[in-house]
């Protein structure tokens, strides 16, 4: 009789945990990439076909991988300049996220940014002190920033309309908006060149400036959303609007506020690129980190200091990848495929860190 | 004769969005907004060219040979769909990162895929086959000044019926009812009895391969050129779109693809009319006309509130049965 009850029980049972010792998260979280960097290594194997000619070459693509970012100093720099622009598009996006605005629009927000920068300098690079010049493109890439990000913000405010596909869209009309300028500077069709006027200062390095403002952002935004009445003001409207709405706090003002904020520091970031980097544009400046942004952003569950290592991480895999591709010598997308898996993987362990498996076997023992 | 090659034009070109924003709305249905659609289209392009690289130059029975393709798309797509489905309905994770990683994936891995096929294998051939009934004669066609004719193939066919069923399942039948109870409350869906694992699993796979196969069509039919799977991508994200356009009602994804497929090509087909004057910079600005009718739509309905013309409810959220 009592078999009857037990066969009832199903062999995999989940609960959530209540927590997880500190150790464990890591260990899962190490495990994840090991695995990830296992099965992109077999992914690499089975598409690259100089390496599944010569299966001993396995040991290169690992060390490419590392080499990717820390070949030599000036790689280092690269990897750090790329990490604070990535961080810097990630922390734009942290604020609407923790108050559950599903903003996938920073893609189209910091093209507007660099746009914002860029275009001042075309118009009056040249015509006004530099110093000046330089404060008016911060100035136009926080504006149209911020224009990009009130827009969806003012009508989920009023309407409540869905801002994931609202952004999504801006994104492209954002891209379709500088090609038309392009062509309206450039009317060849040929791209912009690079402009003479308007370069950020590059003291001790090229890339030390963006690096360093970046920095100083991770640590504002962290006190900004853990210290201050915003923050909190942001978390509970993004835990219940009627809580919200019950203790007094002005949910369409919060909205419009916290998404203002958002496009100002995705326009931040733009200015970084199109002052600092670029110096030009095109309707791909932004090329897909506005997209990577987003998974950086939760990966570090909107914690900005965590976020600092995630981003770090994201653009370690990147330009591993790409340095595999250049060892091997494959055209194509396999960055992406390889960066793609370990993704996967690194989203997946979370749910090992969040939930508990019991299997039936304990059970029985216990009993 | 131009405008009405012109419509036809579009009308073949909509068929790739009604294969996508078809095979979303059915995902979404089920409470999953899976952003991978973009990945999953160039997935099922690539899992079809790759068969038709080894048999589209045999001498095998060419209604085979154009099963064998849709098959393979389908199954390929609908692989992408497991993977997806196992991390967010088994997994739990969070489905906006989830799509945007398969997205990255199914992209790059597609592209791999097609840069290693060779292209008179897999689509001079096939082709013919699959833009069967009006490919016979084609120069009758062009005398007439409608090449657009040939265009409109078996998949564009197939494409029409899939929608139509999807809607007829969706709103007419028992099935299409406990789906949309799993996407709006699964949690109520679940206190019935329904079992939500199952239905997400099932639906989102189904709902991939119905995408993939608009990748398929596309490379195959619509385009037949082998640099098409680079634009697969942007078309995922506009079949995105389309499903806000379309309401969630599968057969009106056929009149939104029209609508869409006129207003991305009249970008073309405006700067060719002689009387019109317009200059290279304004072929952007039509180009955004698709976007800025999908945020309108998106507006009016939100500013309307219908209960009917929402998203399900509970789009977006993974179901855990032991949370409140």
């Amino acid at each position: 009789m009592n078999k009857q009850n037990t066969v009832k029980e199903p062999f995999i049972h989940i609960t959530r945990r209540v927590s997880i010792k500190p150790v464990y998260s890591i260990l899962i979280r190490l495990g994840a990439i090991v695995a990830a960097l296992i099965v992109s290594g077999l992914m690499a194997f089975l598409l690259i076909e100089k390496l599944s000619q010569n299966p001993e070459k396995i040991g290169q693509y690992y060390i490419s991988l590392v080499k990717g970012s820390f070949s030599n100093g000036e790689m280092t720099w690269k990897f750090f300049k790329n990490t604070a622009v990535l961080l810097c598009i990630s922390l734009a996006l942290t604020p609407a996220f923790r108050m559950r605005f599903w903003n996938i629009g920073a893609e189209g927000q910091t093209l507007m940014g660099v746009f914002g920068a860029i275009s001042v300098s075309f118009y009056l690079g040249g015509k006004i002190p530099e110093s000046l010049l330089i404060v008016l493109m911060f100035v136009g890439a926080l504006i149209c920033g911020a224009v990009w990000g009130l827009i969806p913000a003012i009508f989920k405010a009023f309407f409540n309309t869905n801002e994931t596909l609202f952004t999504l869209m801006l994104n492209y009309i954002a891209t379709f908006f500088v090609s038309f300028f392009l062509l309206k500077w450039v009317p060849s069709g040929n791209a912009l060149g690079i402009l003479e006027h308007g370069w950020l200062p590059t003291p001790i390095h090229n890339y030390f400036l963006i690096i360093a403002v970046v920095a100083i952002m991770t640590v504002v935004l962290f006190i900004y959303l853990y210290y201050s009445k915003h923050g909190y003001e942001i978390n509970v409207v993004g835990e219940s609007i009627n809580t919200a709405n019950y203790i007094g706090i002005n949910v369409k003002k919060v909205i419009i506020r916290t998404m203002l904020l958002s496009g100002v520091l995705c326009g931040l970031a733009g200015f970084l690129i199109g002052a600092g980097l670029d110096h030009s544009i095109t309707s791909e400046t932004v090329g897909g980190r506005g997209f990577t942004a987003i998974l950086v952003s939760w990966l570090a569950y909107f914690n900005p200091l965590i976020m600092a290592l995630m981003a770090g991480l994201v653009v370690f895999l990147e330009m591993g990848a790409e340095q595999i591709s250049q060892t091997f010598d494959v055209q194509g997308a396999i960055p992406k495929v390889i960066v793609g898996t370990i993704l996967f993987f690194i989203i997946g362990c979370e749910f090992f860190i969040n939930y508990e498996i019991h299997f039936r076997k304990s059970h029985k023992e216990e009993a | 004769m131009g405008w009405l090659n012109f419509i036809i034009e579009s009308l073949a070109f909509g068929a790739t969005f009604i294969y996508g924003s078809t095979g979303e709305i059915i995902t979404e249905k089920s409470g999953n907004l899976n952003l991978g659609i973009p990945g999953i289209m160039c997935m099922g392009g690539a899992g079809g060219c790759l068969v038709l690289n080894y048999i589209g130059k045999s001498n095998m029975n060419p209604i085979l040979i154009v099963l064998l393709g849709i098959l393979c798309s389908f199954a390929a797509s609908a692989v992408m769909g497991v993977i997806y489905s196992f991390m967010t309905v088994t997994l739990r994770c969070n489905q906006n990162v989830t799509g945007l990683a398969m997205t990255t994936f199914g992209v790059g891995l597609a592209w791999t895929i097609m840069a290693k096929l060779q292209q008179t294998k897999y689509l001079n051939t096939p082709k013919k086959y699959y833009r069967f009934p009006f490919s016979q004669n084609v120069t009758k066609w062009q005398e007439m000044g409608l090449d657009s004719m040939q265009k409109l193939g078996v998949m564009f066919f197939l494409a029409i019926i899939i929608a139509v069923l999807a809607s007829f399942l969706l709103y007419r039948t028992k099935v299409g009812l406990n789906l949309r109870a799993v996407g709006e409350n699964p949690a109520t869906a679940d206190a019935v009895g329904i079992n939500v694992t199952r239905y997400k699993y099932i639906a989102t796979c189904i709902g991939s391969g119905i995408a993939g196969l608009g990748g398929f069509y596309y490379i195959i039919d619509f385009s037949g050129s082998g640099e098409a799977y680079k634009s697969l991508e942007a078309y995922g994200w506009l079949s995105i779109a389309l499903v806000i356009f379309a309401l969630w009602r599968p057969h009106l994804t056929i009149v939104g693809s029209t609508v869409f497929g006129i207003l991305f090509s009249c970008s073309s087909y405006i700067t060719n009319i002689s009387w019109i004057r317009t200059t290279m910079a304004t072929k952007p600005l039509l180009r955004m006309l698709p976007y800025i009718v999908t945020i309108i739509v998106l507006v009016v309905t939100s500013i309307r509130n219908k209960k009917e013309n929402q998203p399900p409810a509970s789009l977006g959220l993974s179901y855990f049965r032991e949370d409140r």
